[in-house]
């Protein structure tokens, strides 16, 4: 399913082939944006919400740009106005309440949300978010959004008579926010569901929910899933008969030879493929990532390929996740070159692959 | 019956202790108490004991623990504060969003005496002291041996670390939980469960005291339940809140223990249980079961209250110590 991709090949993009570049989402916050939150924190200090919306935007406007400059296709704006990806959502959906902070692990904690009503769709969450980054972008510009399945996983469940419930629920508020991104001009909407990479059993329920809040977007809008960290062996086939474009994995960190589950010829979507490790401070040089585009050259053809970093990148020093999106666009750009020269043979290196693994 | 409202401890930092905690770097200072921790944050973790203690108390919970605050690396605590421990990864902690340091064990596993200060510190602040520790298979089970020939010693040489720790305090406890959650998520080979059920013996003979072996997240198999049931325990604890079925069934097809601890709160939903919920459990538990007395009815949350908001917490133990105040009639 490809129809949804050429629209973000740019106007002057210098190759004949086209490896699609972008980002998953979070980027690492400057410094100062931090402090204009403890300010607008602080009761003693004259800082109010203005104050801190004009921050916030000057950091979104910062960091879309920055994507454009390190020469991504598709940028985001590095979800400066979040803090975190499901308390962010739960402040927005009636129905939610904060109890308080709970432990993770050590000494992180998070602020796990209650669903204690059902869910309900009220203002928008990203309206504003989306259309921000578009009017400074000169690239089109992708939206991500946390998942039902996680939104509910990653919750206390106080409502419902099942997890999966609340996580149609959801789903079907979800529906509604797309609808609203989709009105607002977005045409690139990522769903982040990293807790299906623990739970891979919960396929089905993962299906069901992208059906209700997905399956019937305009053809133009490209959808994108993430799932993070996953054995994907465990999802696969069966999130073939998903209603997306794209599955976007984690794979820069993986010693296992994931890449293997995507060379079956049957696999119905483009591959988004992670090719810098998002919790390494190492910049990987563009030759290693080229060789592992070339990993991935070797489960879909060029044209079902799309290349970034294997998730948010916000835990990076921030000239580190530069440095790894400018050599993810300059080892895209170089193979794009290299198949347009034929020295590279996309068609050989899947025969090569699918040989092996019949073997 | 004698109903005694307790926990299984692994309790919540309270706000203003995680709160100071959240500043310090994990475990940077200089070790005074040999579990690498600074002053300060032994400070910090006093405080902490002292403040559950209290609120266990208020509710009026039958039995009182030492709340567990400390162990950051949850039930694998007692090992990774041990000397011959390192830390491993971090791991996720059972099926949970949850994360641990895995311990590698890379030498000998004496007598460490963390268990016993804690413990003793608790004994100071309370007359009704309730130890928690984990099970030995499930402590085996969170840990990575580097060190012992094989898993046989590597169980023997954990319950008798445990058993070691428990020994010195044995005199000031009231009784002893072992919380084994391995037991069910990732259960012993069938020609293992001897062994397990003997380990547990060897932990809870250290302490005279009744023990208890309590599980969560659904309920042993068959085989393994009547093994326990061999163990020298005067209680097993079963999940109600994600298995009452399986569990109900083993106790009909099986018995049981003298005693029963029963999880009746949910330990990871914030939904707070009110006291009449909680004894509409139990009865449901009584008439489900042939079984006509237990000696002792332990009246718990299913899992370690460490998932909820200190707020949620504090609400679950004041129904767990409403709901014992008065006997469970009989409604047949």
């Amino acid at each position: 399913m490809t129809d949804a991709r050429e629209q973000f090949r740019p106007a002057d993009h210098p190759n004949e082939h086209f490896l699609l570049t972008t980002a998953v989402g979070s980027y690492p916050k400057p410094a100062w944006l931090t402090r204009a939150r403890e300010l607008h924190a602080d009761d003693d200090a004259d800082f109010d919400d203005a104050d801190l919306a004009e921050a916030t935007e000057d950091a979104c406007r910062l960091v879309t740009r920055e994507h454009e400059r390190a020469g991504l296709d598709v940028v985001v704006d590095g979800e400066m106005r979040r803090q975190e990806m499901v308390a962010f959502f739960a402040e927005r959906i009636p129905g939610y309440e904060f109890a308080g902070p709970v432990k993770v692990w050590g000494r992180n904690y998070v602020d796990k949300p209650s669903v204690v009503d059902p869910v309900s769709y009220d203002e928008p969450w990203l309206r504003e978010e989306y259309a921000f980054a578009a009017s400074v972008a000169t690239r089109p510009v992708k939206v991500a959004i946390t998942g039902p399945y996680t939104l509910a996983s990653w919750s206390f469940n106080e409502a419902y008579d099942t997890e999966a419930d609340l996580a149609y629920a959801l789903a079907d508020v979800l529906r509604e926010e797309v609808e609203t991104l989709v009105e607002a001009g977005a045409r690139y909407v990522q769903i982040d569901e990293p807790a299906l990479a623990a739970t891979p059993a919960d396929h089905a329920v993962v299906g069901e929910c992208l059906e209700r809040a997905v399956g019937d977007v305009p053809a133009d809008v490209r959808v994108a899933l993430h799932v993070c960290y996953g054995d994907y062996a465990q999802l696969y086939p069966e999130i073939n008969d998903y209603p997306i474009d794209e599955f976007d994995v984690e794979l820069a960190s993986d010693e296992g030879g994931q890449i293997d589950v995507f060379a079956d010829p049957d696999f119905a979507h483009d591959l988004a493929l992670g090719v810098v490790d998002a919790h390494s401070p190492r910049v990987e040089s563009v030759a290693e990532i080229k060789s592992d585009v070339l990993e991935g050259l070797s489960a879909v053809p060029p044209d079902r390929l799309t290349l970034g970093p294997d998730c948010g990148l916000k835990l990076l020093p921030r000239d580190v996740a530069y440095a790894k999106l400018e050599n993810v666009v300059t080892a895209a750009r170089e193979v794009e070159a290299e198949l347009d020269r034929g020295e590279i043979d996309a068609t050989a290196l899947r025969e090569d692959a699918a040989r092996t693994l019949d073997d | 019956m004698d109903l005694r409202a307790t926990t299984v401890g692994l309790f919540p930092l309270p706000d203003e202790q995680r709160a100071r905690l959240v500043g310090m770097d994990r475990r940077g200072g200089e070790s005074e108490n040999g579990a690498g921790e600074s002053g300060d944050e032994t400070a910090v973790f006093d405080a902490a004991r002292k403040g559950v203690i209290a609120v266990q108390e208020d509710a009026g919970l039958d039995l009182v623990v030492e709340g567990q605050t400390r162990w950051e690396d949850v039930l694998a605590h007692p090992l990774s504060v041990h000397e011959n421990v390192s830390p491993g990864g971090v791991v996720r902690y059972y099926d949970n969003n949850n994360f641990y340091r895995e311990p590698v064990v890379v030498g000998e596993l004496g007598p460490s005496g963390d268990l016993a200060a804690d413990l003793g510190a608790a004994g100071e602040l309370t007359d009704r002291l309730q130890a928690v520790v984990p099970g030995p298979y499930s402590l085996a089970d969170l840990a990575r041996n580097e060190y012992y020939v094989d898993d046989v010693a590597f169980l023997d040489a954990v319950a008798e670390f445990l058993a070691g720790e428990l020994a010195s305090v044995s005199a000031s406890v009231e009784c002893v939980f072992l919380l084994d959650p391995s037991l069910v998520t990732n259960p012993p080979d069938d020609d293992a469960h001897e062994r397990v059920s003997e380990a547990v013996d060897a932990v809870a003979r250290a302490v005279d005291a009744p023990a208890v072996v309590h599980t969560c997240w659904g309920a042993p198999g068959e085989k393994l339940h009547a093994h326990l049931l061999d163990a020298d325990v005067s209680a097993l604890g079963y999940d109600l809140v994600s298995a009452h079925e399986e569990a109900t069934y083993l106790v009909q097809e099986y018995g049981t223990a003298e005693s029963v601890s029963l999880g009746l709160v949910d330990g990871q939903n914030t939904l707070v249980e009110d006291a009449e919920t909680i004894r509409e459990r139990l009865r449901w538990f009584r008439e489900s079961v042939p079984v006509s007395e237990f000696e002792t009815v332990y009246v718990t949350p299913n899992t370690g209250l460490f998932y909820l908001p200190v707020s949620r917490f504090e609400a679950k133990l004041r129904s767990l110590g409403d709901a014992t105040e008065r006997p469970i009639e009989a409604t047949r």
